[in-house]
């Protein structure tokens, strides 16, 4: 008597895994071998880029594409809406160091501009030796009905021990995602209101 | 200096808080000679809004004396001003198209992550509310930073008293947006759910606006006595079925238009409402939907429905297949404040409309816990307090 209820526990267990499994399947099927839509890559359910996570988010900041191109350019006024970068040092030639407060400490990320269309798109990469591998790309477009500029920011980087490292930098809100997604609202506020908007009620808090 | 700070469900109190000083170049600092607790301050004290931390300056109706101005600022020091609850930019996207209170930047990019998730969308900056519009400091304390002080505050000629225009900041345009958010035609029968401050001056706009019969719901015979006073017929919920009621007094057609300026807290001892007003108390993130519901359901078909009531949270039990079945049109949202400010300034100066009525309570900004208390315990004697820091 005992034995046979064990064995339709075990019946049962296989079967409903059995079911699972081809659900799973079938699942998998319908999101694969289906044309390409019109979203951007890094919406996609199921996106692979190796190592590297991606993300990016489009802001529309009303103001013209020559004046955020320039706010990009200028250390000065990166230091305005990056607010964990702590300086910036100009190398030889199109490189750049950044320096970027993390929960760990400072990170110095050694770039290479790699892509530089006025008023269009601009790319940094990070170089070899570099704390973090990264790659960042901005993109500038006209936004419809003259509402200025949409601007798209872009950027890939392979976290510090995997995943794990992902997860433990997103939930103290210093991941690129996060930072990115804040960067370019603090722009959007400085480019069109002037001040990047606190509810702090003394300058030094 | 002094300031009414929330510590908990139901725990107010008056302390020491810094000084605010200027921190953006928009910004101006205001002596706050005038302050009231709204209703939807009862939602903080209540403990159902999230996002309110321990500390927090409370108070989002308020006026005063600029006593400092930013470099950007468009006010001049001396000058008395009703500042409106919403703080817009008045620059971006939304607030051009007078959408004040969805304004873009004016609500802290940290502070907007947890209203994205919420509600798909961070709105604005709001005084004295929650952190997830803003966390700023409100306006129930001796002065407040007032930031974008050249977009939203309005300056009041000398000679006029606080209380004619203090209520410019909040429950007058949320009144006046509820009863335009109805398209209301000459003739149209309006029914209104809750007689606190803003369902009174809905009653109060909608007849202003043409309505032919506006029918008022509550349960405080003091607060449907003051609906009557201003022109409504009312109906007290204790004693009368109120869905059969509104198809009697409308020729059994249903409201053209309908108000819910009840919100999350329902009062009534509905099925529905219970079982909400119990998820409420757990903390289980549901708003207490009855008021809407009825609304819903008591409206004609193809007629509006206006929610200037409060909600924070989610719903069941909606009558979504009413909604659509009857090809409801439905409008709501924060009080874009800024949109009607200059107007119904002008229609206060001129006499068609008076606010003082309401005012049942005044008391010292030391003494404010007591307002609140009344003001939450005693809903039918205490229909509007204002403290005077």
């Amino acid at each position: 008597m005992h034995r046979r209820k064990t064995d339709i526990v075990t019946v049962t267990g296989l079967a409903a895994l059995a079911i699972g499994a081809a659900a799973v399947t079938r699942l998998m099927n319908e999101t694969r071998n289906r044309p390409p839509d019109s979203a951007p890559g890094r919406t996609a359910r199921q996106s692979r880029f190796g190592a590297y996570i991606v993300a990016g988010r489009t802001v529309t900041i009303d103001a013209p594409r020559d004046r955020i191109h320039a706010m990009w350019r200028e250390p000065e006024q990166l230091a305005r809406f990056m607010q964990d970068l702590r300086a910036v040092e100009r190398g030889p030639g199109d490189r750049m160091t950044w320096v970027i407060a993390t929960p760990g400490g400072d990170a110095r990320i050694e770039t290479r501009l790699v892509e530089d269309r006025h008023g269009e798109a601009l790319a940094w990469r990070s170089v070899e030796g570099s704390d973090f591998d990264i790659e960042a790309k901005v993109q500038l477009r006209d936004a419809p009905a003259g509402r200025g500029t949409e601007v798209e920011a872009h950027v890939a980087w392979r976290p510090h021990w995997g995943m794990a490292g992902q997860w433990a930098a997103k939930l103290r809100r210093a991941d690129p995602r996060t930072r990115g997604r804040h960067e370019l609202k603090r722009l959007k506020m400085l480019l069109e209101t002037g001040e990047i908007a606190t509810n702090a009620n003394q300058r030094n808090t | 200096m002094r300031a009414l700070t929330w510590h908990g469900r139901h725990d107010v109190r008056v302390e020491n808080a810094p000084d605010p000083e200027i921190v953006n170049p928009r910004d101006a600092i205001i002596e706050v000679t005038s302050t009231a607790i709204c209703g939807s301050d009862l939602h903080l004290y209540d403990g159902v809004i999230p996002g309110v931390a321990k500390g927090d300056i409370l108070g989002h109706e308020f006026m005063g004396r600029v006593v400092e101005t930013g470099p950007k600022s468009t006010l001049q020091k001396g000058q008395r001003v009703v500042v409106p609850f919403t703080i817009s930019c008045g620059s971006c996207f939304f607030c051009k198209a007078s959408l004040y209170s969805a304004c873009d930047n004016s609500n802290p990019v940290e502070k907007q992550d947890a209203s994205e998730m919420l509600y798909g969308h961070a709105m604005s900056g709001l005084f004295g509310y929650s952190h997830l519009t803003g966390g700023y400091p409100g306006g129930q304390a001796e002065y407040v930073r007032v930031p974008f002080s050249d977009v939203g505050p309005i300056v009041v000629p000398d000679g006029v008293p606080d209380e004619q225009v203090l209520f410019l900041s909040d429950i007058l345009p949320t009144g006046w947006m509820a009863a335009e958010n109805c398209d209301i035609e000459p003739g149209d029968t309006v029914a209104v759910w809750g007689c606190g401050p803003v369902g009174l001056f809905a009653v109060q706009s909608a007849l202003l606006m043409g309505a032919g019969k506006v029918i008022a719901i509550d349960h405080y015979p003091h607060r449907l006595d003051l609906a009557r006073k201003l022109g409504a017929e009312v109906i007290d919920f204790k004693q009368t079925h109120v869905l059969e009621a509104l198809m009697e007094m409308s020729g059994g057609l249903g409201p053209d238009a309908v108000i819910d300026a009840v919100g999350m807290e329902s009062h009534g001892f509905a099925p529905d409402n219970l079982l909400d007003s119990a998820k409420q108390r757990f903390g289980m993130g549901a708003d207490s939907a009855h008021a809407l519901r009825m609304a819903l359901m008591a409206v004609r078909k193809g007629g509006r429905v206006s929610v200037p009531g409060v909600y924070g949270g989610m719903a069941d039990k909606f009558p979504l297949g009413a909604l659509m079945e009857k090809g409801l049109q439905i409008r709501t949202g924060q009080t874009h404040v800024q949109r009607y400010t200059k107007e119904l300034m002008h229609r206060i100066m001129e006499g068609e409309i008076d606010t003082t009525f309401l005012i049942s309570h005044r008391l010292p900004l030391e003494e404010a816990a007591r307002g609140y208390r009344n003001f939450h315990d005693q809903q039918n004697e205490w229909t509007k307090v204002v403290l005077t820091p």
